[in-house]
């Protein structure tokens, strides 16, 4: 879950480090990736057009005003779900890798045609998924079919944490989730209250120079991804203060709590 | 975390809910992961002890048959501590009595009757007397359908 969300912040991400990146909506049951851009009010083709060849592939992309280096092709009319195949997908997905550095697929959530369109477009793949019981029976279901359908490498981005619950184990821990799915830490973001803000106004975290907690996590994975090596902070595990030095002495003397 | 719960744990009354969802999720995707239909792998297990049975006494109470996964690879754990050694073995179908009276079929080996210990602790525990097949020894393929007849595992 948040798959749109980082979607959205890590194209911006990759642009403000001078990347040229395509962003493809293709969940085009529940487009949400032109409303998160705030692109919504400036789209005049679709990814349905070009298939269609009924529009030039610049004709339908939607620059993003601040960061010109990042283009939307938006998602068709969800009627398209009947008709498009995973060859269909996969030319898209070739026009847009022609003119850019990244090209970032949102999928549709599920395991069904929907997502397998958009898997089989895909060479690599992040899934990310919040440390709850169901979220990660479900992304496992999906790594185990993009390992059938060869896409890899496949990394992790693990959303929606909240380190105070974390601290207590109330909640599965970044090594439980980790260990159990099997897959490289590519990120940890917090659950936090301005991704509901910025989602609000359109404008994603990682257009801020100073941003939350929740937007630093997408520039950090946006680095990792070109090579750059960020250290991954357990943020339930990261204390200050001589009273919390204190608590987590006697946690770990414990095991209490 | 509430004063009560806080409380519960400090006696040790209550594990925290992320053991019992890190246990609980270990075990339900090891049985996704394989896709074995359950009334197999019961049966599995049940002739597994049989032919165990003829070659050794085991304590039938403390086996544990059981499905593992661990770095995406699933493997059937049997760990049966082993009373004493047969001088020879029993003949292919035999009738078992086992030293309780009750017979594999009585087994519990359900898998909600288990706690999700790991590979490691399996092995600490039954370390000196169990037939113990580790994971390199019974990658379980999950070619079976679910509507195969029992018949599709007998020999
Ligand atoms: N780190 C986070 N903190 C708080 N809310 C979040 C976070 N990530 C996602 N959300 C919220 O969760 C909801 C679903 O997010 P979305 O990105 O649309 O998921 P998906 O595309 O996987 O369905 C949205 O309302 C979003 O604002
Ligand atoms: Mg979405």
């Amino acid at each position: 879950m948040g798959k749109t969300t980082l979607t959205a912040n890590l194209g911006i991400a990759l642009a403000r480090l001078g990347k040229t990146v395509a962003v493809l909506d293709a969940d085009f049951g529940l487009r949400n990736l032109d409303l998160l851009l705030g692109l919504e009010n400036r789209i005049i083709y679709t990814a349905q057009e070009v298939l269609a060849t009924t529009c030039r592939l610049d004709q339908a992309l939607v620059k993003h005003k601040q960061q010109p280096n990042l283009a939307l092709l938006p998602a068709g009319n969800p009627r398209m779900l009947e008709w498009l195949t995973p060859e269909d997908m996969q030319t898209i997905t070739g026009l847009l890798a022609e003119r850019s550095d990244y090209v970032l697929i949102d999928a549709p959530a599920g395991i069904e045609q929907g997502f397998k369109n958009a898997a089989a477009a895909a060479r690599e793949a992040i899934v990310i998924t919040t440390p709850e019981v169901s979220a990660v029976r479900d992304a496992d279901r999906v790594i185990g079919l993009l390992a059938t359908m060869d896409v890899k490498p496949v990394q992790l981005v693990l959303n929606r944490v909240r380190p105070k619950m974390m601290a207590n184990q109330e909640m599965l821990s970044v090594d439980d989730v980790t260990d159990i799915l099997a897959l490289p830490l590519l990120g940890l973001v917090q659950e936090d209250e301005r991704v509901i803000v910025s989602t609000n106004r359109g404008e994603p975290l990682t257009l801020e120079d100073n941003p939350s907690p929740a937007g630093q996590a997408y520039l950090n994975i946006a680095s990792r991804l070109c090579g750059e090596e960020i250290p991954l902070i357990d943020p339930s595990k990261k204390r200050h203060g001589l009273r919390a030095r204190l608590i987590n002495k006697l946690r770990k003397t414990t095991g209490l709590f | 975390m509430t004063v009560l719960d806080f409380i519960n744990r400090l006696l040790g009354r209550e594990k925290p809910s992320g053991t019992m969802a890190r246990q609980r999720l270990q075990l339900v995707l090891a049985h996704d992961r394989s896709d074995l239909n359950p009334e197999l792998l019961d049966q599995m297990r049940r002739e597994i002890l049989e032919v165990v049975q003829r070659y050794v006494e085991i304590d039938i109470e403390s086996c544990d048959v059981s499905l593992e996964t661990e770095d995406r690879v699933t493997a059937l754990l049997a760990n049966l501590p082993i009373k004493r050694t047969r001088e020879f073995p029993l003949p292919i179908g035999s009738a078992i009595s086992s030293g309780s009276g009750s017979g594999p079929a009585a087994l519990a080996l359900d898998r909600g009757a288990r706690t999700g210990t790991n590979a490691e602790q399996l092995a600490a525990a039954g370390a000196e007397t169990s037939a113990l097949a580790g994971p390199s020894a019974s990658r379980v393929p999950g070619t079976t359908e679910p509507g195969d007849p029992p018949s599709g595992i007998q020999p």
